[in-house]
């Protein structure tokens, strides 16, 4: 049951990926991309990460994907006719990379190399996915933890700074 | 139960396909879309390590590569605006304001 599920999000994953890639309207892009976001999100919940797969959905699908159609649908452009001229070199690249993963998928299933012992579980945690972020996240990471936040600051700065149209020239426009 | 090498071969399919976005894409918007597909990728492969490893951590490797992405897509659309104002184009070829 959890192969069968694990099959559907990945073939829902694996084919929105393409679309994105593969299609010429970039609404259409971000659109499949939204569907792509969804079902790895159902994938952290089979992982056992319900609060990842909580935040994916809200800030992936609720803010970084209405920031891009926002922008998409603000800049009107028209759809493009054709790939990049380098599409040789980026298909040689990806059959290459891709021969390589099967090929060790492959190697994989020959068993000659001992698979990575799975850890065994804790002994019944007690406390939820969120309540253990929590405690690792302000305890071990609480420095990198305070650097996002002034990533974030940065980014908000930067972004306002970028976007504005007459930043820099009010003396001519007052 | 799902095996490890699973989530790893779905997680690289994802990855490559993002980056062949970057390759052979011309509008900037398709290229950042693809970049997400890649921080997705890897945001896959940390939350299946962590529930291999039964450590939290990775969920936590999760959040802050989610924060980066977030600051990435602020300023990244912040410049395409600015290109877009300077060109009246969102295509990659159109800016070359640096080759001599």
């Amino acid at each position: 049951m959890a192969q069968l599920f694990f099959f559907y999000l990945a073939g829902i994953i694996v084919l929105t990926s393409i679309l994105v890639v593969a299609l010429r309207n970039p609404v259409y892009s971000a659109l499949s991309l939204l569907i792509m976001f969804f079902h790895v999100a159902g994938l952290y919940v089979m992982l056992h990460a319900e609060f990842v797969a909580a935040v994916q959905i809200i800030v992936y699908a609720g803010a970084i994907l209405v920031l891009y159609l926002f922008v998409v649908m603000l800049l009107n452009v028209k759809r493009e006719d054709r790939y990049h001229a380098q599409l040789p070199v980026g298909a040689l690249l990806g059959v290459t990379i891709l021969t390589e993963v099967v090929l060790l998928l492959l190697q994989r299933s020959d068993a000659s190399v001992p698979a990575a012992a799975p850890v065994a579980a804790p002994p019944a945690a007690a406390i939820g996915n969120t309540e253990a972020i929590g405690e690792v996240l302000y305890s071990t990471y609480v420095f990198p933890f305070e650097v996002a936040s002034l990533i974030l600051l940065v980014a908000m700065i930067g972004a306002i700074v970028l976007a504005k149209r007459d930043l820099f020239d009010v003396n001519r426009n007052p | 139960m799902v095996p490890i090498s699973y989530y790893v071969v779905l997680s690289a399919i994802v990855f490559i396909t993002g980056v062949m976005g970057v390759l052979i894409r011309r509008n900037i918007i398709i290229i950042l879309l693809s970049i997400e597909l890649m921080l997705n990728a890897t945001n896959i492969n940390f939350v299946a390590f962590s529930n291999h490893f039964h450590n939290v951590a990775g969920q936590v490797f999760v959040f802050f590569a989610l924060t980066v992405a977030a600051a990435e897509v602020a300023v990244g659309l912040a410049i395409i605006i600015a290109l877009y104002r300077s060109k009246s184009s969102i295509n990659v070829d159109e800016f070359h304001l640096m080759k001599w």
